[in-house]
């Protein structure tokens, strides 16, 4: 926690820790308080004062139909974006672990995609598969598919996924690649001696060893879809078809500032927040017990 | 060299026939999927809104980069894409500077000094690691408005500076800084601000690099937070400002400097990715995990 | 249990030559020490032997068949790698049944061979444990154990002993050459600790910079080195090694001189061993001490040659008293002494 020599004195530490402090209370636990307050009232009808409700809010949204949909559509989402993002790279990450020359100038290609805003990542895939001008969706219409993202739920879940998980692909590139290199390469050998080809040592040897950074990028992943998206929802869909795409965050985007429906919002924020904190523990608690072997 | 073509491949002996072509066309292949959207969108951003709008637009770049450039960073849809940027820039250079100051003298006093209270911050620190600004959008806005901070850099910036990651970075370094250069500097009479200025600072200076990347990054592609708080398009950023240059109803989106103005936000964080690519690795890894 | 041959073995990494043509046959249930300094290429060769590195010329044959082509797997054979290699997420047992398993063998069979070599290596209690929870000495077992199950034509043993320590290490030793000897397999071992080699090779491959200088048993090595680096690798201390001048029948090392039982002539190196000096008041050679280093059944005494600033170490049995600046005289056995080509550092085989 601290050095074994420290330095004496305390208002210099105090002054040296109060820019953090002091910017944390203002913008983060202020904030984060006035959500949970805010989430145990509802304003009257017209604004002008706020009814204490205790849990009304959140028992509401608890049973809200439409809540309970955008959890679905949330676990949904997250899921996919997961897979979609890590299942590709780490397939190209095997591949390019196998190749002796040549994987830095595709790691160095494959990097591009990260530095790509997600909002800016949705700008791009809609408008590959914009119905109007889309290339994309012409040659699909071309095969006799009729692509609609507009009115289509799961073609518009779909867009939304691919463009979600198509920066991160880079990114869990970066740390497969990474993790591939270092697994000790007379574990490999000593596994090919044992007798098993290259997909059996994959399967029975190296997958088990890459499940440390396979655990970290789960929930890494999990998190940017629960969290960092809103970008790519915002600009592609707007959570629509009839809120098919509309994830947590959005809605507490939307019901906050469209809707201003704040009672409403802050207690959604607050179970997103309990949502935060539960995969940050499980993830420091799991990381402890499994991860170094 | 002529010797070296008919040794076998080094490595173990085995079976791969054409696998090393294959692997190559695998990497080749993923590349191309990978970067079809950008190609896609530079194509758009060179060539006149009629291309694109009677589907299928060309694949191969046009003659209207100039154009459709010019007419983006000198005017743009609602302000100028130049104004965008550079709101972008002070943005996101605010986020990394402001985020790597206060967390470098904020893990200095936690790692150097024994003071009332120490633990408290510690752990306040250690719960804004948890938080990202999405989930307390509303309640935020509220402040920055009560501050009257709509539409400042102040507001752009602050917020999103109260997170703890850079912190935990250099606390995390900081304890693998030997004793004996603490030691030294107090048998030297040298005040902690000395230490930290001519030691600790230095020797900071790669995990500082790396860590100005990755912030950088995270400060430039902001998306929700601007949209919010910037009501004046003058304010906007490079990022938010896209969705903003679309029409609202059924009038035809100006494709080509939309396109143009995507390249335009994509370059600075490629530029500084690429640039920094050992450092970025570096900085992720050690970050993250 | 197979025969090893090698033939004009050569390695090269893009266009660099790392090993320059190696040949050796190895019989049947013998076990080789391949030695040298790092970098020597010792363990490269016990590489191509495995399949794990490829070989760029020459031939590697097990059983009598050629096994250039064929994969690590196919070789039928097990190594003990320098860092165990253990799979670190399974089980002791399930680390020494893999390759049975991946064999296809029955559950009852894998297991009755496993319990049999975890007897033979006292690693019965340990079966359940992860590597992880285990000793330095208990992982080489296991490591040692998972080539034994598998009953291969040849182990191969790359610097298995240098992560253990200097006890464990000399008891480690006997046990692994009583197991071969019991099990009768051929065994190719890599170390670069000349005390290794001398202690558990029946024959011994002494590298130098990706050459074989000289292939024999311990004790020909030791009596005939066939090289200047032979000599000087093998044998603790070190050979010592002077220049001279041989002519009509005696030797002449700076202002001493040496009979000789030969007709050498020209210039010419000797090595004489620290253990081979003979005290002698009226010896032809004296040496300054410059330090003694008593080591209880015999002392060292390490000086230059005098007159000359040669290093020169003499060891002597028992415990002698040695003053910085005493001239120490002393003669050699003729007879014993090697002749070494200044140039090539080859042998010269003096005759008589």
């Amino acid at each position: 926690m601290e050095k074994r020599v420290t330095f004496k004195g305390w208002l210099l530490p105090l002054c040296l820790i109060a820019p953090q402090v002091v910017i944390s209370a203002i913008f983060f636990f202020y904030p984060a308080g006035q959500a949970i307050w805010q989430s145990l009232f509802i304003p009257d009808p017209f604004g002008l004062s706020m009814q204490y409700v205790g849990l009304g809010n959140f028992e509401f949204l608890l049973s809200d139909p439409y809540y309970r949909a955008s959890f679905l559509t949330t676990a949904i989402f997250s899921t996919l974006v997961t897979l979609v993002s890590m299942v590709p790279a780490l397939f190209l990450a095997v591949v390019a672990d196998r190749l002796i020359k040549g994987a830095g100038t595709y790691r160095t290609l494959l990097i591009w995609p990260y530095a790509v805003a997600p909002a800016i990542a949705g700008v791009l895939w809609l408008f590959m598969f914009n119905t109007r001008v889309g290339v994309v969706s012409w040659y699909l219409g071309n095969l006799g598919y009729d692509w609609n993202h507009v009115l289509n739920d799961t073609e518009a879940m779909g867009l939304v996924v691919v463009a979600s998980a198509w920066g991160r692909i880079s990114y869990n590139f970066l740390f497969f690649f990474a993790a591939l290199q270092a697994v000790p390469k007379s574990v490999i050998e000593a596994a090919a001696i044992d007798g098993a080809r290259f997909w059996r040592r994959f399967w029975t040897i190296v997958l088990p060893l890459l499940s440390p950074t396979t655990f970290f990028l789960l929930v890494v992943n999990i998190v940017y879809a629960f969290f960092e998206t809103f970008g790519v929802i915002h600009t592609i869909t707007s959570g629509g078809p009839q809120q098919a795409t509309t994830i947590l965050v959005y809605k507490v985007f939307s019901d906050g500032f469209v809707g201003q429906d704040l009672g409403s919002s802050a207690a959604q924020s607050v179970i997103l927040l309990v949502v935060v904190g539960a995969l940050t523990v499980f993830q420091f608690k799991f990381i402890e017990r499994r991860v170094h072997y | 060299m002529t010797e070296a073509v008919k040794d076998p491949p080094p490595g173990m002996v085995e079976r791969r026939g054409a696998g090393l072509w294959v692997s190559h066309a695998i990497m080749m292949f993923g590349v191309l999927i990978v970067f079809f959207p950008i190609w896609l969108a530079f194509v758009a951003s060179t060539v006149t809104q009629p291309e694109i709008t009677n589907p299928p637009m060309p694949l191969w770049p046009g003659d209207q980069f100039l154009v459709n450039y010019g007419k983006a960073l000198g005017s743009g849809v609602n302000v100028p894409v130049a104004t965008m940027l550079v709101n972008s820039m002070i943005m996101a250079i605010g986020i990394a500077v402001g985020k790597i100051v206060i967390s470098l003298l904020s893990a200095f006093a936690i790692v150097y000094f024994r003071f009332p209270g120490k633990m408290v911050f510690f752990w306040l620190i250690f719960l804004t690691l948890m938080l990202p600004v999405e989930v307390r959008i509303v309640p935020t806005y509220e402040v920055i408005a009560g501050f009257g901070m709509l539409n400042s850099y102040g507001g752009l910036i602050l917020p999103l500076i109260a997170s703890a990651t850079a912190t935990f970075l250099f606390r995390q370094f900081y304890m693998t800084v030997p004793d004996e250069l603490a030691e030294a500097a107090r048998v030297d009479g040298a005040s902690p601000m000395r230490f930290f200025i001519d030691v600790l600072f230095p020797m900071s200076r790669t995990n500082i690099a790396a860590l100005f990347v990755i912030l950088f990054i995270y400060g430039w592609n902001q998306y929700l937070w601007p949209l919010l708080i910037t009501t004046d398009p003058s304010m906007n950023t490079i990022v938010m400002g896209i969705k903003q240059m679309f029409p609202s109803g059924d009038d035809i989106a100006d494709w080509p400097v939309i396109m143009a103005t995507s390249i335009l936000a994509m370059i600075p964080p490629v530029i500084v990715v690429i640039s920094m690519q050992k450092l970025f690795v570096r900085g992720l890894v050690d970050s993250e995990k | 249990m197979a025969t090893v041959d090698l033939k004009a073995v050569k390695k090269r990494f893009g266009s660099t030559e790392v090993i320059h043509g190696v040949s050796t046959s190895i019989a049947d249930g013998e076990f080789i020490v391949i030695v040298g300094p790092s970098g020597c290429g010792k363990s490269t060769l016990l590489r191509m032997v495995a399949g794990l590195e490829s070989v760029s010329e020459g031939e590697v044959s097990i059983g009598g068949k050629r096994v250039n082509e064929l994969e690590p797997m196919d070789r039928d054979i097990a190594m003990v790698f320098q860092n165990y290699a253990l799979y670190p997420h399974m089980s002791v047992r399930q680390n020494m049944g893999y390759g049975l398993k991946i064999a296809k063998l029955p559950k009852a069979e894998i297991d009755r061979k496993v319990d049999d070599a975890a007897k033979l290596l006292q690693l019965e209690p340990y079966l359940d444990r992860r590597p992880r929870d285990l000793s330095g000495g208990q992982r080489q077992r296991v490591a040692m154990g998972r080539a034994i199950v598998r009953q291969p034509k040849v182990f191969l043993f790359d610097e298995p002993l240098s992560n253990l320590d200097a006890k464990l290490r000399v008891q480690m030793r006997l046990e692994i050459r009583d197991l071969q000897n019991r099990l009768g397999i051929t065994a190719l071992y890599v170390t670069h600790d000349q005390v290794e080699a001398m202690t558990m090779a029946d024959r011994m491959i002494v590298m130098n910079a990706g050459r074989a200088e000289q292939i024999g048993t311990p004790l020909e090595v030791y009596e005939r080195p066939q090289t200047l680096f032979a000599a000087q690798f093998i044998g603790s201390p070190s050979m010592n090694v002077l220049d001279g001048v041989a002519a009509d029948g005696s030797l002449s090392i700076g202002d001493s001189s040496l009979p000789l039982h030969s007709r050498l002539s020209g210039p010419v190196t000797v090595g004489i061993r620290p253990e081979h000096v003979i005290p002698d008041a009226e010896g032809p050679l004296a040496m300054t001490v410059q330090m003694g280093e008593p080591l209880g059944a015999n002392t060292l005494l390490h000086g230059r040659m005098a007159g000359r600033s040669d290093a020169f170490t003499v060891s002597l049995a028992g415990v002698h008293h040695a003053v910085a600046g005493e001239t120490l005289r002393f003669g050699v056995d003729p007879a014993n002494l090697p002749f070494f080509d200044p140039k090539t550092g080859q042998r010269i085989e003096a005759e008589a």
